[in-house]
Order: C-alpha cells, then structure tokens, then sequence
C-alpha cells in the first residue's frame, strides 16, 4: 500500500491513477494510522511553497512525516521534492530539512515557469528521456542529485539520498517512460 | 533542452468534441475520451479540453471525461471553458487537470487571476486570449465569450498585466488567423512572446505541417495549438514533428 499525503493541494488525482495504472493499492490521507501502515509515503503537491508548508503545519503532520521518513521509502514529487529541502524563496519560509539545499525562482532569458518536456541527463539510461516538468521554482543543491535537465542553468530534476527520493518533474504526467521511472523510484530508485 | 510542444485542442460540448471555424457554426467530430487516446499514441506533448457547453449538465459532462481521459492518459492536459470561481477550478484539477485556461473571466475579473495563482500556483493558470486585429484603432482587441464579444482591452496592455497578476502561461488566439488554415500570426505572436517572459501556446491559422515549422522558425513560442487540420487527419502530429526537426526545432518523441 502507498499512502499519498493527503494535505489538500492538487495533483492527487493524477498520481492516484497513475500509480493504480502501475497496479499500486493507494491510499489519500493524512490519517496517522494509515501513514504508519503504509508501505510507502508520496509526498505530492502542487501550489505554492507556503501555503504547502502551512497546510501541513494545520494539519500536524510534519513531525508524522519527520518520523516516516526515517522508517520508509519517502518521495516527493514537484512541490513535494522541494519540501524536502532546507528553505525556499517562495514564500520566504523554511522547508522540511530533509535534504540540504534551497528553493529559489528560476531566472534566465528563457520563459518562466519551466514548462514542457525537457530531456533527463543522467548516467541510468532509464532516465534518459523526455519529461514534463512544470515549474517556477527550481532546488539548487550540490548534493545527492541523480539527474538533471538543461534550461538555461542546469535544473535539478531527481535527488536520491538512502531511500529519500525527489523528483521534480511530474512522471505521472510525462506518458509511458514517466510511468517506467514512477515504477524505478518505488522499487528503490535510482542508486546501483 | 525544452521541446516544443504540439498541442491538440479540442473543444467540446455538451460531452462530445465540435470544432468551430472562425467561431462560428459548430460540428460534431467525436467522442473525446477516443480522441485524446488517439492523440497520445499518435504523439501529441500535450491536450487542451475547451469546455464550450453554456449548461451546468455540460459542465458535468466535463468533469466526467477529464476525469476519465486522466485515469487512461499520463501526459499534460488543461482545460478552458466556463470556468469562473475558486470553486470551478479546484473542481477540474481535482478532476485530474494539470493546467486551467481562464477568457472570459479573467478578463471580467482580474483578480481572479492573483487568487487562482496563489492558490494554485502560477504553472497551472493558463490565461487564454482571443485577440483581434482593429484597422480603425491599428491595434489587436481582446475578445470574450467564444469571440463574440468585443472588449475595450488592449491585447498587448492585458498580457503585462495577466503575467504581474500570477498566470504561468498564454494561449493566445488570432482570431484574424483562426479557421483560415493559411498559417499562424508572427506578427501578433511574437510581439506577445517578446512583451512577456511566461510560456507563450501559438493558436489560430495552421494549416499544414509547413505552419508548425515556419511558426516555430519565426518566433520563439513554446508551443504550436490545432484542433481541425487534426481532427480531420489533414495533418498528422508525426508529420509536424518530423518537418520541424528538420528545419532545427526540437522535439519529443514518443
């Protein structure tokens, strides 16, 4: 069973089907107990950084997310990557701390938000693809990167520490190869 | 780097997919759950819905297959038509929509926009722009309600002040250029593109794969939008895909 944090922002929907396409059991919630039965914990999001944070906060689960990462395989997808991370411009507000690094607005001469499918530069040849990314705001962090997508600056596109994972594009959102790299991260990620 | 993208729009209403020409009397083309399907396999980077039903038995329809196409397709979708409160939009997206493009209402309430973004987040409000082209004013319009409706706002003062207020993308109609297949509106395009620093959808004009290649040469939008010369399988999106490359665009393949 997957539990999907459940804090009210949306993406849920898309996540939900295509992990059930995958033939994951799912479940939407912020209910302590079955966070703790689950298997495995997404973190999704979309929406703004501090109003997520705030979310969680009303909701009281960061110090339950603080315990569940230590317990199982964790994995934020776009705004739930940057949670992760120390702090973000977005809001002016700290994250979760779980990875060190910091959230900021993408600039460069090239549109904002980086929106579109844009090709992985990894060494896994599984993450060698197009994939949709849609974002404002980017984590700049020199530690525990797996790939990354060139747009102007570099962007980081998946982080892996243990079984901590984030990543910033939207798999379920980027066709069949999305769901392939979806499935990797469940069965333990990207580190050989 | 970023691809362009190749977006089949399909407007629908009442659950079921038409296409105007020029904006103006309507036919049945299909089922749009089959038609997004199709789309996917054959390629498309991403799928605009135009809800343009004027009943709330429409509106439901919509959800339904928004619904429906998100638990069978896994690439980007956004949806336009109708949309008009907090409320509406939170309803689509949970319905399994990436992206919502705002008209009519946006332009009837601007703040709509700041609300919507900050809520959403700026990457999923999609502003949409029927533009067009005065000869008395030699200037290009805003227009509502499908096109029907003449506002007194200027194109190019709205894009500034939709991207202050939080949108994350244009889809900007040429309405001079819509349903007449003879190629995209540079002009308009990119001085839009050049005004704005968001992510500009190209729509209205294409009538062939040579449009695609000679739009995305011209100017620098993100993305090329068509509904008909798809639908009536004038035009395949390979075809696009491979012309542009070889003019030097890059694309995706799936």
């Amino acid at each position: 069973m997957i539990a999907l944090v459940d804090y009210g922002l949306g993406n849920i929907a898309n996540l939900t089907n295509a992990l059930e396409f995958l033939g994951y059991d799912v479940v939407l919630t912020h209910d302590l107990e079955e966070l703790e039965q689950a298997d495995q914990i997404i973190l999704p999001g979309v929406g703004h950084f501090k109003d997520a944070m705030n979310r969680l906060n009303q909701l009281e689960l960061i110090p339950v997310l603080n315990k569940l990462k230590e317990e199982k395989p964790f994995i934020g997808i776009c705004l739930g990557m940057q949670l992760m991370f120390d702090y973000s411009e977005e809001g002016n507000v700290d994250g979760l701390g779980y990875l060190p690094g910091k959230v900021k607005k993408i600039t460069g001469t090239l549109p904002v938000p980086h929106l579109g499918w844009n090709k992985l530069q990894a060494t896994d040849s599984l993450l060698q693809q197009d994939v949709y990314f849609i974002h404002s705001f980017k984590v700049h962090t020199d530690e525990n990167v797996v790939a990354s997508a060139s747009y102007d600056e570099d962007v980081v596109a998946i982080v892996q520490k243990d079984s901590l994972i984030g990543i910033q594009f939207h798999p379920e959102k980027s066709g069949d190869k999305g769901l392939e790299i979806l499935n990797q991260a469940l069965k333990g990620g990207f580190i050989k | 780097m970023i691809k362009k993208r190749i977006i089949p729009c399909l407007d629908v209403k009442e659950g079921r997919v038409v296409k105007g020409i020029q904006f103006k009397g309507l036919r049945d083309i299909g089922d749009p759950i089959d038609l997004a399907k199709r789309y996917n396999a054959l390629g498309a980077d991403e799928l605009v819905f135009l809800d343009i039903s004027a009943t709330e038995t429409g509106n439901a329809l919509m959800i339904d297959v928004i619904r429906q196409t998100a638990r069978e397709l896994f690439i980007p979708m956004t949806i336009g038509g109708g949309l008009k409160s907090i409320a509406d939009i939170s309803a689509v997206l949970n319905a399994g929509a990436d992206k919502v493009s705002l008209n009519s209402a946006a332009l009837n309430n601007p703040s709509l926009i700041n609300e919507t973004s900050e809520k959403f987040g700026a990457q999923c409000i999609c502003i949409a722009i029927d533009a067009k082209w005065e000869e008395n004013e030699q200037d290009w319009y805003c227009y509502t309600h499908g096109g029907k409706k003449k506002t007194a706002v200027r194109t190019l003062d709205w894009i500034k002040e939709v991207e202050e207020r939080g949108a994350g993308e244009l889809l900007v109609t040429s309405m001079d250029y819509d349903g007449m297949q003879q190629g995209f509106d540079h002009k308009l395009l990119s001085l839009i593109q050049q005004t704005v620093s968001i992510p500009v959808i190209a729509s209205g004009g294409a009538g062939s794969a040579e449009h695609f290649a000679e739009l995305f040469v011209a100017t620098d939008v993100s993305a090329g939008l068509a509904a008909s010369i798809f639908h009536d399988e004038d035009v395949s999106i390979q075809e696009v895909k491979e012309l542009c490359e070889s003019k030097g665009v890059r694309m995706r393949h799936v």
